[in-house]
């Protein structure tokens, strides 16, 4: 990849994906109430969802969580810690392995369930199909590279993924020159997931917004007074 | 004491002759639409039978209702709040559209496009959902229509609990009655308490539970919860949905849908005051057949001068408690006890309300075996076992099931000396401790069944409640983008006014 587009990739869609992901949510939230849903088809065909549904939902925040804590946290933080860059790899690669693998699971069967049952498909949109087409993508190639930093034993395509995440979201330079230097896999990655990020308003993983923590601490029944 | 108000409903199934035209207005009004093309918010089964969706009334499959810790405190069946949280990526009690039916239309063009054949052609079905052929229907939204299939299947009805089913798949024994449902618009709605986003709320002016469609996100436990089943998931928008009770006719003091349009006469509407302050009280009382006496009691008597005066204190406007003077309801269900919720052992505290049906006295009644009580047959004797018809509306308990329909007989005994003898005999109406003015009245209201005694609703009152001068040029009719934005405070300054929710 030349410079530009390593640039452009690495540097300026951050941003772009970042601003359509914040405010698109925020307007779809306020213009758009009717359409925020998380578009369950469990109703039209259960066989089949109490594990692949559990293992997919499980499994995906688990890995969104490590990946959030992983990139954003600074390498000295570890070191306080004493975990060394080489023991924070591994720990990374089977955590996210395993979740990975209950991750895909799930996913190998809602995919299938997306594209062949009649009633999943005339129920769910085209970007429904789309989405969770490049989820699982996403988590294909999540998945494979681990096989390239098992290759990497000092972890350096890590801590510089980990220090291009921290310049992005502080507004620091020379971030997309650290992304430039590993290898295809991980910049595909960060493409897809960068993607992933700006159709998020578009799609109907709007519905990770609402999770219902409040309702945890809440008073059984809501009575509405007009006006 | 806090005193809130609530259109209650009551359906005299004396008088039901199962024709749908509850269900047929009501879906032409509410539920045509994609996605909902499978939802009733109003039914009407024969009984016995399983019922729509199939077996609703089994909480051990679909954990309906609230449950009653040892002590004494109150959790939806479906689990605390963190194993209602936990069910959200799949829930393994929630219905599939097979449960109720898959929808479904036929090709009715093929009937006029079809080449010369040697057969006339036909309309085959085709699904509403894939709109792909289907070549078997299976079952429909009233598939059990007057004790259509056979007894074995039909005869899972959870009312059979405790009684000896196997006589009444005999010919000779066998009983039916029909059974409209709609929404409770329950005191205590388990819908609501189960619902992760509180999208789901109780109108304090007027008891009706309603979807903010808005606020709705597609969770799906109040699919769960409602044991009435009364809650549809809509497949195409992806929100719940459910019986408004008609709520812009009613608050325009029109009777509903449903209600305005049954040939037999047999629904009504009026206002109840009930002290908010004793639901959960009330709901959560150790015996299952002391709920329905509980319900009784957290009604408030619309005459006493000091119920009045907390309800005016409370906000009840001044035509809510004349409609509360005169509601049907009240006098159903409190004064001539002839009224019953469905299925108290929920321990939703429902507000739609049935009058037992009377049926003919058996066979061998006739034969001069028959059981009589005085002037009035014995209720025992009638071929809808009583027990039947308690497990439906007392959680079992026969006694006051048996009163009310002692009442309706006395009733009739007495009417019948009145018109065909000419004779006032008051000798059945005292058995049953009715008097005589609660006599004529219940012939006129339960009879004769006039459209002013059937409807007591009052006008509800907007001004009161909205400041109508923060409403002018806000919103309606406007052009362009003058409407947009749901949050208090518009991403773009536009301005919405929003209900206050509170307890």
């Amino acid at each position: 990849m030349n410079a530009f587009w390593t640039n452009f990739f690495f540097g300026i869609y951050p941003y772009i994906a970042g601003a359509v992901f914040l405010i698109g949510s925020v307007v779809r939230f306020d213009y758009e109430p009717y359409t925020w849903k998380s578009g369950s088809s469990q109703f039209l065909r259960r066989r089949g969802m109490l594990w692949a549904s559990n293992a997919f939902h499980i499994g995906i925040i688990f890995l969104l969580t490590g990946h959030t804590i992983g990139l954003l946290t600074p390498h000295e933080a570890y070191s306080a810690l004493g975990l060394t860059a080489e023991a924070k790899q591994r720990l990374a690669m089977t955590a996210g392995g395993i979740a990975g693998t209950v991750c895909l699971f799930g996913m190998v069967f809602l995919v299938h369930r997306r594209l062949t049952d009649e009633r999943v498909r005339s129920a769910g949109s085209v970007m429904d199909t789309v989405i969770l087409l490049m989820l699982f993508g996403q988590l294909l190639l999540g998945l494979v590279s681990i096989h390239f930093s098992a290759a990497h034993a000092d972890a350096s395509a890590m801590l510089a993924l980990a220090e291009w995440a921290q310049r992005i979201v502080t507004f620091r330079g020379g971030a997309a020159e650290l992304v430039g230097r590993t290898e295809w896999i991980f910049q595909l990655h960060l493409i897809l997931g960068q993607t992933i990020v700006l159709l998020f308003p578009f799609t109907r993983l709007v519905h990770i917004w609402s999770v219902p923590v409040s309702y945890l601490g809440r008073r059984y029944q809501l009575v509405r007074r007009a006006g | 004491m806090r005193i809130r108000a609530q259109i209650g409903m009551v359906l005299n199934l004396d008088k039901c002759i199962g024709c749908h035209t509850c269900s047929i207005t009501c879906k032409n009004v509410w539920t045509t639409r994609e996605g909902v093309e499978y939802a009733w918010f109003n039914n009407v089964e024969t009984k016995p039978g399983i019922g729509y969706p199939k077996n609703w009334e089994d909480q051990d499959k679909w954990q309906g209702g609230w449950r009653r810790r040892p002590d004494g405190s109150l959790v939806p069946r479906l689990g605390s709040r963190l194993g209602v949280v936990s069910k959200i990526f799949s829930n393994p009690h929630m219905p599939q559209i097979d449960d109720y039916y898959e929808p479904f239309t036929f090709d009715y063009e093929h009937l006029q496009t079809a080449p010369v054949s040697s057969t006339p052609p036909t309309a085959r079905p085709r699904s509403l959902v894939t709109r792909k052929r289907m070549e078997k229907i299976e079952w429909g939204p009233n598939w059990e229509e007057i004790l259509g299939t056979e007894f074995r299947k039909r005869s899972k009805d959870k009312n059979f609990d405790n009684i000896q089913k196997e006589m009444y798949g005999e010919f000779e024994n066998t009983f039916m009655m029909y059974l409209p449902r709609l929404c409770e618009h329950c005191l205590n709605p388990a819908c609501v308490a189960s619902c992760p986003s509180g999208s789901i709320y109780k109108r304090e002016e007027d008891g009706i539970v309603l979807i903010d469609q808005e606020k709705c996100r597609g969770w799906r436990m109040c699919v769960s919860a409602c044991p009435y089943k009364k809650i549809y998931y809509n497949w195409k928008s992806g929100k719940a949905e459910k019986c408004i009770f008609c709520y812009p006719r009613i608050e325009s003091g029109l009777p509903t849908v449903c209600s305005e349009t049954c040939v037999g006469r047999i629904r009504y509407l009026g206002v109840v005051l009930y002290d908010a302050d004793r639901i959960e009280a009330a709901a959560s009382r150790e015996h299952e057949t002391d709920l329905y006496q509980a319900q009784l009691d957290i009604f408030l008597d619309p005459n006493l001068p000091e119920v009045q005066a907390q309800a005016r204190r409370d906000g009840v406007p001044e035509a809510w408690l004349e409609a509360a003077r005169r509601s049907p309801v009240w006098k159903m269900a409190m004064d001539w006890k002839v009224a019953f919720p469905l299925h108290p052992e929920y321990r939703t505290l429902p507000m739609v309300w049935y009058i037992p049906p009377l049926s003919p006295i058996q066979g061998r009644a006739d034969s001069g075996a028959i059981g009589v009580n005085g002037v009035i047959p014995d209720v025992q004797s009638l071929r809808i076992p009583v027990k039947y018809l308690a497990n439906l509306l007392t959680a079992g308990d026969e006694k006051p099931v048996a009163v009310a329909l002692e009442r309706m007989l006395a009733m009739r005994a007495y009417m019948r000396a009145r018109t065909v003898d000419g004779a006032t005999d008051l000798t059945a109406l005292e058995q049953v401790g009715l008097t005589q003015a609660q006599a004529d009245e219940m012939y006129r209201v339960m009879g004769l069944a006039d459209y002013e005694d059937r409807f007591v609703v009052p006008t509800s009152h907007r001004e009161y409640a909205e400041d109508a001068f923060e409403l002018k040029g806000a919103c309606g009719f406007s052009f362009g983008n003058g409407c947009g934005g749901t949050s208090a405070v518009g991403l773009f300054g536009s301005r919405q006014p929003r209900a206050k929710v509170e307890e």
